[in-house]
């Protein structure tokens, strides 16, 4: 009987194995299939990115200090974000709270740069539509920029339901792959910062 | 006011064309007709339960099945039937009142019915179908009960019927289909010379069913890679699965390509951009790049799973195993990476200079070679096999002699001085249709008619579906070949009419009438089907295997449980059903089965995103965003609601085993000891069926009676 009831639970442990390694596997795919995408506006944006139609180009737009904070709020965000995530496997649920708390109100600070950025834009007449350097910039970064918007979203989320349900197997897999997809933002994220801004400035 | 409750949507946009109010009508009596048939036969919960919601793969295969073949019917294969009939009069100096009108119908209307014959035969049928057999076969012939992602799956089933009903749309709503080719090239599909919303429908369409394609893709990858049965290793695995994981790698790939240059031409049309416009600073050829990047890989992914089926049936029906498997994978393998690096074929007159068109002329003839061993590997199975000429294996033949024909066509296009001179003439849309209807249609009908008696239970009937298999050889022939010829002549694509001078018409006219063929040989695809329900208890299939088959999908009932294998099987070799009979089956142990829930979330979801689309057609913002917060919401309840999935206990199981045992007993016993397919010869023809459905017509007409046919 004894044996019974263990091999059952043994076969529940390798069941719930799998559909975690299942789920992980999938989401990566997913990941390729958005950073193809990204991989789409980079290469417009390489196209584009001199096609200024007479308006300023990157130089005399971007702003280094501007961009450096935001490189620097996402990075740290990444890293509490890990943090975040060592809380989660070993089940400290207030840790946890703590750490994705404090990456969430990096990610926002980094979004309120990124929008008073395009907003300062706007008011100066270089809209989405103005040329096409500008309608590459704008889909570039912007789709990044909606990228962390849905990341915070999820993360309130999740927040609420590990305050609501406590740290349970499904909310661990949930974080899991919330950081997952915080760092693949971060990495596309210095891809921008070099592509998009850095080289604007060479 | 107005226009922020409706946008651009007036009483002067509804549909006022004769072809637009027909389609319409059609459209409105058949959704009628269904809801009164279903009230009447007390059938919407059934519908709802069973069908709709179910996440069940081998359910959404044939609504795939379903949806896939009435849009062949009702759209696609019309709009050609329609083009050629437009084709056939379009000659400048007809005699009498038809000379002058250059053919019955307006310039822009052919153009429409081009585009639209273009994204929907690619989009809707020949996709639905692809997707509809991976969806029942792949987890049948890899031993799983179900999918990684049984919502994925449907979501992108639902998202896919979403995109179906966005490209039927402006029947019921007005404006027109797009005018600009299938992949709407820039910047004829800016707002500057494509001002209407038929346009817009065009990326509504293609955009919500694309990423229902990426979605079902991911799934699929998931399942074949973490799901196989124990001891089924990548090189085990039956060529179907193989073709059908290559296929879905290389859409991961490409459909999010698609995705972004949607959104791209979205926003130059909706927020007034500059990525492909021709004013300050946009680049149409850009788009030309980019909408191949995926548009050419497309191709491929259609025809991987044809060649997967193909390599089942010549094995199966040949009696021997694959010839040289292992280059059977390869080959299926290279064509899936050579396929990601040719797109510049399709326009060398772009002008990028020698060079480059040399590199992709190159890599375009390379890929004929792993095709080339795909195509011997076929043609050796078949060699001192013993070779049954049934339904399916004809298919197969006809498309090596097709499917040839269009690979070689296709090397010539490929070397860049000669395409200058094919480049959009009627050679290359004969090359493609040799492709796309020779590998992928035939494909999905050889796929369907060797695989029915697993979904059904019953087989097809065998002398109507020759019939039918002649006609389309025999139609497609007679259409396509003038088409190469008049090609060359110098006939360009796209042409509503021509001078009569060039003498292309009678060519035009051997068109029209390989055309009706065609249509012939789709009506007796529809009778051979209903022949075959008429007939169904002569054909049921009681062993689960009537063609002696090969791979792991034979040793399941026809058609399967729920959860397809009471026991999962181990797997030793490439053939493994064949290796199971060889050795005897073992009893089966009966287990607590661990199955997805049904669920509705794909559905929502699919809804609040064609009210998305619907809204950004037709500049309604606020539906728009409405719908993407629907969207929102829907996802997040499904995410995390961690009840999705329900045990069914190993009694069950068995009590369940136990009845579909007895009653396959039952039926053995009433049909003792034969193979469904052991008697054809005996499968009724075209005239006695043509009596039993006069004979009933008689009898519903004078005595009431329905049912009088199920007697046989």
């Amino acid at each position: 009987m004894a044996d019974m009831a263990e091999a059952i639970e043994s076969a529940e442990i390798s069941h719930e194995a799998a559909a975690n390694d299942r789920v992980m596997f999938g989401f990566w795919v997913y990941l390729m299939t958005d950073l193809l995408m990204f991989a789409v506006l980079f290469a417009v944006y390489a196209v584009l990115h001199g096609n200024t139609a007479g308006g300023p180009g990157g130089k005399e737009l971007f702003s280094q200090q501007q961009a450096l904070a935001e490189t620097l709020l996402l990075l740290t965000s990444s890293f509490t974000c890990g943090l975040g995530m060592i809380a989660a496997r070993r089940g400290n649920k207030s840790q946890v709270l703590v750490w994705f708390g404090l990456t969430f109100l990096l990610g926002l600070a980094f979004l309120g740069l990124e929008l008073r950025e395009f907003a300062e834009f706007v008011r100066e007449g270089h809209t989405f539509s103005a040329n096409a350097f500008m309608s590459s910039f704008f889909a570039l970064v912007g789709t990044h920029g909606l990228h962390i918007t849905s990341g915070l979203l999820w993360m309130t989320i999740t927040l609420i339901y590990v305050l609501k349900r406590g740290l349970n197997k499904h909310l661990v897999r949930k974080l899991a792959l919330l950081s997952l997809f915080w760092h693949f933002l971060d990495i596309v994220w210095i891809f921008i910062f070099t592509i998009v801004y850095l080289m604007a400035f060479v | 006011m107005k226009e922020f409750l409706i946008g651009k949507l007036t009483l002067e946009s509804l549909p006022h064309e004769w072809f637009t109010i027909g389609g319409s009508a059609f459209f409105g009596l058949l959704t009628v007709a269904l809801i009164v048939l279903l009230t009447v036969t007390k059938r919407w919960k059934w519908l709802w339960k069973e069908w709709l919601t179910s996440v069940d793969p081998k359910k959404i295969g044939i609504m795939y099945f379903i949806v896939a073949g009435f849009m062949l019917i009702a759209r696609g294969g019309l709009e050609a039937l329609m083009m050629w009939l437009q084709q056939a009069l379009g000659a400048s100096d007809m005699p009498g009142a038809l000379g002058a009108a250059h053919g019955y119908l307006s310039a822009d209307h052919f153009q429409q019915i081009f585009t639209a014959h273009g994204n929907i035969m690619v989009f809707f049928v020949a996709m639905g179908f692809i997707f509809g057999l991976i969806n029942y076969i792949v987890p049948l012939q890899i031993g799983a009960r179900d999918l990684a992602s049984p919502f994925l799956n449907t979501l992108g089933f639902w998202l896919y019927v979403a995109g179906v009903v966005m490209v039927n749309m402006f029947f019921f709503f007005g404006g027109q289909y797009a005018a600009t080719g299938w992949l709407a090239v820039a910047p004829l599909s800016g707002t500057q010379f494509s001002p209407g919303v038929g346009m817009d429908y065009w990326i509504w369409s293609l955009q919500i069913s694309g990423i229902g394609t990426t979605l079902g893709a991911i799934n699929f990858i998931m399942t074949i890679l973490k799901m196989r049965a124990p001891g089924m290793t990548l090189w085990k695995m039956p060529a179907f699965t193989w073709g059908s994981l290559c296929s879905m790698i290389m859409a991961v790939t490409v459909f999010p390509l698609l995705t972004a240059t949607i959104f791209l031409i979205f926003f130059d049309r909706y927020f007034g951009t500059h990525f492909f416009t021709t004013t300050l600073g946009g680049d149409p050829m850009m788009y030309t790049n980019l909408i191949w990047m995926w548009g050419h890989p497309e191709v491929y992914i259609l025809v991987l799973p044809a060649y997967g089926v193909f390599s089942e049936i010549v094995s199966t029906f040949s009696r021997k195993r694959l010839a040289s498997p292992i280059s059977n994978i390869i080959g299926m393998i290279g064509v899936a990476l050579f396929a990601l690096s040719v797109w510049l074929h399709h326009f060398f007159t772009m002008g990028a200079g020698a060079d480059v068109n040399a590199f992709f002329g190159v890599m375009t003839m390379i890929i004929a070679i792993p095709t080339t061993v795909l195509v011997f590997t076929w043609i050796a199975t078949m060699y001192k096999g013993r070779i049954r000429f049934t339904t399916p294996m004809l298919w197969f033949l006809g498309f090596i002699a097709v499917f040839t024909t269009g690979g070689i066509t296709g090397v010539m296009l490929a070397v860049p001085p000669a395409d200058f001179q094919f480049h959009n003439s009627l050679f290359l849309v004969a090359h493609f249709h040799s492709n796309v209807i020779g590998g992928v249609l035939f494909g999905v009908f050889a796929g369907i008619s060797y695989w029915f008696p697993k979904l059904a239970g019953f087989r097809l009937n065998e002398r109507i579906g020759k019939y039918a298999f002649w006609c389309w050889m025999i139609g497609f022939s007679l259409s396509f070949i003038p088409m190469y010829i008049v090609g060359l002549m110098g006939a360009t694509r796209r042409l509503d009419t021509y001078d009569a001078a060039t003498g292309w018409q009678p060519f035009y006219v051997l068109m029209l009438i390989g055309g009706i063929i065609i249509a012939v040989g789709v009506a007796l695809q529809l009778v051979q089907i209903i022949a075959s329900i008429i007939e169904k208890r002569r054909l049921r299939d009681v062993t689960g295997d009537p063609w002696d088959g090969r791979s792991l999908e034979w040793a399941t009932a026809s058609a399967p449980a729920p959860y397809n294998f009471t026991t999962i099987p181990r797997v030793t070799t490439r053939d493994a059903f064949w290796q199971m009979k060889q050795q005897g089956l073992a009893k089966p142990k009966y287990e607590d089965i661990l199955m997805p829930k049904n669920t509705a979330s794909g559905i929502y979801i699919s809804i609040f995103a064609f009210l998305m689309g619907f809204g950004f057609v037709w500049h309604i913002t606020w539906l728009a965003v409405v719908s993407i917060i629907g969207i929102i919401v829907c996802a997040i309840t499904r995410t995390f609601n961690e009840h999705t999935e329900m045990t069914i206990p190993a009694a069950e199981v068995e009590k369940q085993e136990a009845v579909r045992l007895k009653r396959l007993q039952d039926e053995h016993d009433s049909a003792p000891g034969k193979p469904a397919a052991a008697d054809m010869a005996d499968d009724m023809g075209l005239r006695e069926f043509i009596k039993i459905v006069a004979v009933w017509a008689w009898n519903v007409v004078r005595n009431r009676q329905w049912r009088t046919w199920q007697k046989r």
